[in-house]
């Protein structure tokens, strides 16, 4: 006892200790700083007008806080020669991500509950096989989805792109379920048999219930990849099918004279909020989420 | 009357590993069956192919006279109880116990009342609105049960179901689940690795190993007429002492001799005319080895044996010597005058060992 608390003492110098944390977090805070900047200086650009912006400081704030160029890149933006700013893109993102993220999960949730809790023959050469879809890298997959999507009468439409969503991201919503439910021990779905159960309404009444971080980590990721998107929303979109990720694209990139910085930084954070808020308003689950999977009891 | 549960030949695979071996195995109603052996025996894939959670290889199954070799689980007319308890952990504790007649559709007010009867059964009413995880482990314990119970099935089911409780609670659980196979006259079928749940608890056990049925009896018959060697020392605790001796035979009946490093051998007499080889494994339980003083019984043989270590343990004391090479463990009075590194008069009772070949670990008397 005498010994610890010598040794204690010797190690705990107050002020070193008190150093140490300032140390710490000064550096977190330099970090910080850091990661905000680009984000801080897209705000205030957006509040400013195009004169302040021209004559001003990058990183000063605005002298005179206007929302016009966020009014402009809501609804008067023009992306070549239609100019109805982000409003219907943004829309069209919402119609494509909400469905895309609901059902990708939801067959997530399925086939991991399959590949976890009803082994059958090559059920594991499946599941690597999903888990290899993980790494087929876009660009491979355009050419053959854009003929299945013709093939199936959908191409360059909502659904199409709700599609191609769905199977992208199937394999790791699968992946996720998957390696959450396995942790489950096998012997509730046996009660649940012997219970009288069926394939159903043991996925019903006993997995779905006990999914909720998962989900929560599933809605996140998936939604974050669909809104944020651009290559297959570029690739499989056409006049009025567009996400907004393609919208902003074009809206920055439309050259009518002057370029209206304000209006293209009020426009990314538009495209941006979405996601933001996902992660605000579910962020805790997702990094809980993602490293415990284990259900006591 | 009918069997409540036979199983004939049953054979179970997993791919080319053959997991159970032939086996053979009827009960009574009213029975409670103990399968018991070693990890990795077979037993838990035999209560899992009688619940028909695992299809069998070949063989036949029949739960109360009908043949349910592949008849789902749910139809068996069956309740299970498992190691980990396996509650629902989003549910109370009520629609826990509730579940399976809500899945089959029975009304609401039969639910209600077998529920209140099955908890009152198992004194967990003031535990009905709790989730498991609220729950202790001997509490989880009595909600798995109150699921079996309150489907009334034919036949129960248990998976070690004690394993996973402290010491204490253990033996309180294994006198109530014996007190409940009593008042209910259930049939039930048990899997343990633990022997003395085995005895304690069984009207019938079944002692496996490497998926094969070493012997099927009453705990009586299984104590005390082990059939084999792998018998004799699995059920008992301490183990029973399988000591190597010569037989050789005289007028009265077989002289048996147990060699003793640095010693005479210790010469005993069996008078029971019996046939045994030259050599054999003397099995004899430490209680059948006692204080000479305190023991007079016609088929006891007395000796003199050097005490190596004196172990008290309460209500008993053991000794262990060294005979035949082996260890041999006496149980002894607690106030035995047995002291380490002393000899001490011992004396062995005869009409109590058995006899087994060495080479094939089987019974020979």
């Amino acid at each position: 006892m005498a010994d610890y608390s010598m040794h204690t003492v010797r190690n705990n110098n107050p002020i070193g200790k008190i150093a140490l944390r300032w140390g710490l977090y000064v550096m977190l805070g330099i970090f910080a700083v850091f990661y905000l900047m680009p984000f801080f200086v897209m705000l205030t650009t957006s509040l400013k007008s195009l004169d302040e912006i021209r004559t001003g400081d990058l990183i000063s704030l605005p002298r005179e806080v206007t929302l016009d160029a966020w009014r402009t890149a809501w609804s008067g933006a023009c992306t070549g020669i239609q100019c109805e700013g982000m409003r219907p893109y943004f829309w069209n993102s919402m119609l494509i991500a909400i469905p895309g993220v609901a059902i990708s999960t939801l067959l997530g949730a399925l086939n991991g509950y399959v590949v976890s809790q009803w082994k059958f023959r090559g059920a594991n050469i499946i599941f690597s096989l999903m888990l290899f879809g993980c790494f087929i890298p876009f660009q491979v997959v355009l050419l053959p989805m854009a003929r299945v999507l013709g093939m199936m009468g959908i191409a360059g439409t909502i659904p199409g792109l709700i599609f191609v969503h769905v199977i992208y991201g199937l394999g790791f919503t699968t992946l996720f379920f998957r390696n959450y439910y396995v942790s489950i021990p096998s012997e509730l779905t046996k009660a649940a048999k012997v219970d009288g159960a069926g394939f159903f309404r043991i996925f019903w009444s006993i997995f779905l219930p006990l999914s909720i971080p998962i989900i929560v980590v599933t809605v996140i990721w998936q939604f974050t990849q669909i809104w944020n998107d651009f290559l297959f929303g570029v690739s499989f979109s056409q006049a009025g099918t567009q996400p907004v990720t393609v919208a902003l694209n074009n809206i920055v990139n439309s050259t009518t004279g002057v370029k209206e910085y304000n209006v293209d930084m009020a426009a990314a954070i538009i495209a941006a909020l979405p996601t933001l808020l996902v992660y605000v308003v579910a962020g805790k689950y997702f990094v809980r989420g993602l490293t415990a999977g284990s259900v006591k009891g | 009357m009918s069997k409540i549960l036979e199983i004939n030949n049953l054979f179970k695979s997993y791919g080319p590993v053959e997991i159970l071996k032939d086996i053979n195995v009827s009960i009574d109603q009213g029975d409670f069956l103990v399968l018991v052996g070693p990890s990795g025996c077979g037993k838990s894939t035999l209560l899992n192919c009688i619940a028909g959670l695992e299809p069998i290889t070949s063989g036949n199954l029949s739960i109360g006279g009908q043949d349910m070799t592949t008849v789902s689980p749910k139809d068996r007319d069956i309740a299970m109880v498992f190691q980990s308890y396996a509650l629902y952990p989003t549910m109370t504790v009520a629609k826990n116990i509730t579940f399976g007649m809500k899945v089959r559709g029975v009304d609401q007010a039969t639910q209600d009342e077998k529920l209140a009867y099955v908890a009152q059964q198992l004194q967990i009413e003031p535990l009905l609105k709790r989730k498991p995880g609220q729950l202790s482990g001997g509490q989880r314990q009595r909600v798995a049960m109150g699921r079996a119970l309150v489907r009334d099935p034919k036949l129960f089911l248990f998976d070690e179901p004690l394993s996973n409780l402290d010491a204490k609670l253990r033996v309180e659980m294994r006198t109530e689940l014996k007190a409940l196979h009593q008042r209910l006259g259930a049939s039930m079928v048990y899997v343990t690795h633990d022997q003395i749940e085995a005895m304690t608890l069984a009207t019938k056990i079944v002692v496996m190993k490497g998926g094969i049925i070493q012997q099927i009896g009453t705990p009586a018959e299984i104590y005390n007429r082990p059939a084999n060697l792998f018998v004799a020392d699995f059920m008992g605790s301490p183990a029973m002492n399988l000591i190597p001796a010569k037989a050789v035979k005289n007028g009265i009946g077989t002289a048996i001799q147990i060699e003793r490093n640095g010693n005479t051998p210790i010469v005993l007499s069996d008078t029971k005319n019996l046939d045994l080889p030259e050599d054999v494994i003397l099995g004899v339980r430490p209680e059948d080895i006692s204080d000479a003083s305190l023991r007079a019984n016609n088929e006891t043989q007395e000796a003199d044996c050097v005490i190596e270590i004196v172990e008290p343990a309460g209500a008993d004391t053991f000794a262990v010597m060294e005979l035949g090479g082996k260890h041999v463990t006496a149980r002894l009075h607690s106030e035995t005058s047995a002291k380490a590194g002393e000899t001490q008069r011992l004396a062995f009772d005869l009409g109590k060992v058995s006899y087994f070949a060495p080479d094939t670990g089987k019974r020979l008397n």
